[in-house]
């Protein structure tokens, strides 16, 4: 949490707590262009500590430039993206990227260690230290047996875990995560879900996750943010849907709940509109 | 991969083929041997020594200049690859000196270098520079632009991300031009012995032919192509076991 120093009447420096729910990320009134085309428009939303959130849309609504915006790849037409209340200019140590394509994001020529080896070598971690951490994310995403195999001999899920176990190694205080189990299987996907969602737990990470799958966003997510496409004068946003749904989320019981329906179905009325 | 060896079905036989017919017609020629002879030839030379000096002289210069000209052309290709300004500045004197036939350069090399192994050097050298050059500078373009994401958002500096994502990224297909430019180096090793250098086995192809020996020339042709298969077969195996896991799909079978 950060800090902040204030005077009191006495003239003597004292810390104060920043209130504790003070947002993460703040999105304000952002806008994108790519060339003269307006992708995103008047985009506003905060993002609280250890909050999770689904961003859902059709193909070219901007949920994948919202994300890079984040990143710091790429800057804002208007408006600004801050993070613990300073404007993101750049990528950090502690903002970790899931891509969509794992076999491009992950190198050929390493190793499962290697890998995770990578985001270590980027923090500087002394070469001591480095082969029990990566032992210990290789447990924590199941690739433990597989440290010496190279990602040309993993299934699909398992390079996924692996792009994921080296996201965890720089221990991010957000994880972005692009569409990650979308060219998965539906069983694989639903193991990487939950097992996911425990890692995060865990850890406290705050997740911004994009996906095309309305049920993989209420199941997944605390808030659910669902942009409109060419949004033209209009936000960005269409609809923001708080899913108030008991955690841990169970693939059997939570997808039956009435809340959920609901959610799912209001969810499906806004696709309706959208296309 | 194990070969079929039924593949050299055709060829005996073709041997076969050619030994008789050639015994059955008394043919008596300049231009022709038959294939008992051409091994014979060979067996001799490879007794003697001369075909081992011959080869070795080929070798070392095709083989110097290649590590002379391609070591060059690896160096500014990783230069150009790297530096987008520097490519676009050089793209004109590249594609105006890359046309030239290095076998043209023959006459230049032997005013500058007279003969020996020297002018044969610089020739390769010549030859071997462009695609090493090129190939390299392409190889460095095209590393998966998800990977140098990767590296920004990990937070590498820019001198890293050259050492750990773009080198091992491009270095397979550098190994594949490398092993083209064996081959190139070869060739014009031997055309330039052929021209002009009295040394090597294209020089011992020469005097075969003037000295009417048909036999012997035939002989050092299989030789040196021999020579070519080995040297690209020892590599494409370096290829397998070295980037085994960094060729898409697999091995790549034999590019």
């Amino acid at each position: 949490m950060t800090a902040a120093l204030a005077r009191d009447t006495g003239q003597r420096l004292a810390l104060v707590q920043e209130a504790p729910d003070t947002p993460l990320i703040v999105f304000d009134n952002v806008a994108l262009d790519f060339g003269a085309r307006r992708v995103i428009n008047r985009l506003s939303f905060t993002m609280r500590r250890g909050e999770f959130v689904c961003v859902i849309g059709p193909s070219g609504c901007g949920k994948t430039t919202l994300l890079r915006l984040l990143t710091g790849l790429v800057r804002p037409t208007a408006g600004e993206v801050r993070r613990n209340g300073q404007p993101v200019t750049g990528p950090a140590q502690d903002v970790a990227i899931v891509f969509q394509d794992y076999a491009k994001a992950l190198l050929p020529w390493r190793t499962v260690a290697g890998n995770v080896s990578l985001a270590l070598e980027a923090a500087k971690v002394p070469k001591a230290e480095r082969a029990g951490r990566i032992r210990a994310l290789l447990d924590k995403v199941g690739l433990a047996a597989h440290a010496d195999k190279y990602p040309g001999q993993l299934s699909g899920g398992m390079q996924q875990r692996l792009q994921i176990a080296r996201c965890l190694a720089q221990e991010p205080a957000v994880l972005l995560m692009d569409e990650p189990f979308g060219a998965l299987d539906a069983m694989t996907r639903q193991t990487l879900q939950d097992e996911m969602l425990q890692l995060v737990e865990a850890a406290g990470t705050s997740v911004l996750f994009i996906t095309h799958d309305l049920e993989e966003a209420i199941y997944l997510g605390d808030t659910v943010l669902a942009l409109r496409p060419s949004p033209a004068e209009q936000s960005s946003l269409a609809q923001t849907f708080a899913v108030h749904l008991d955690r841990p989320r169970n693939q059997l019981t939570t997808r039956e709940a009435s809340e959920f329906l609901r959610l799912r179905r209001a969810a499906f009325d806004y696709i309706k509109e959208t296309h | 991969m194990k070969p079929d060896l039924r593949g050299l079905a055709v060829p005996a036989a073709l041997m076969v083929l050619a030994e008789a017919g050639m015994r059955l017609n008394q043919v008596q020629s300049d231009a022709l041997a038959r294939p008992t002879e051409v091994a014979g030839a060979l067996w001799q030379a490879v007794r003697d020594g001369s075909v081992w000096l011959s080869s070795g002289q080929t070798l070392w210069a095709a083989l110097a200049g290649l590590a002379l000209g391609g070591g060059l052309g690896l160096l500014l290709g990783l230069w150009l690859g790297l530096s987008r300004r520097a490519a676009q500045a050089s793209t004109l004197s590249v594609e105006l000196l890359r046309p030239v036939p290095s076998v043209a350069l023959i006459p230049l090399s032997m005013l500058v270098f007279g003969f020996g192994s020297g002018m044969e050097i610089a020739v390769v050298a010549f030859t071997c520079f462009w695609p090493m050059l090129i190939l390299t500078q392409a190889a460095v373009r095209q590393v998966e632009p998800r990977l140098l994401e990767v590296a920004q958002m990990l937070g590498f500096p820019p001198l890293a991300r050259v050492t750990k994502i773009v080198l091992p990224a491009a270095l397979p297909r550098i190994f594949m031009a490398f092993r083209l430019s064996v081959g190139i180096a070869l060739v014009v090793g031997v055309t330039v012995e052929i021209a002009a250098n009295p040394q090597g086995l294209g020089y011992a192809l020469m005097n075969a032919q003037q000295s009417l020996r048909p036999d012997l020339m035939f002989a050092l042709v299989l030789w040196i192509g021999l020579m070519g298969w080995g040297l690209s077969a020892g590599l494409l195996a370096l290829q397998h076991r070295w980037f085994r896991h960094s060729l898409p799909g697999g091995t790549g079978g034999q590019s």
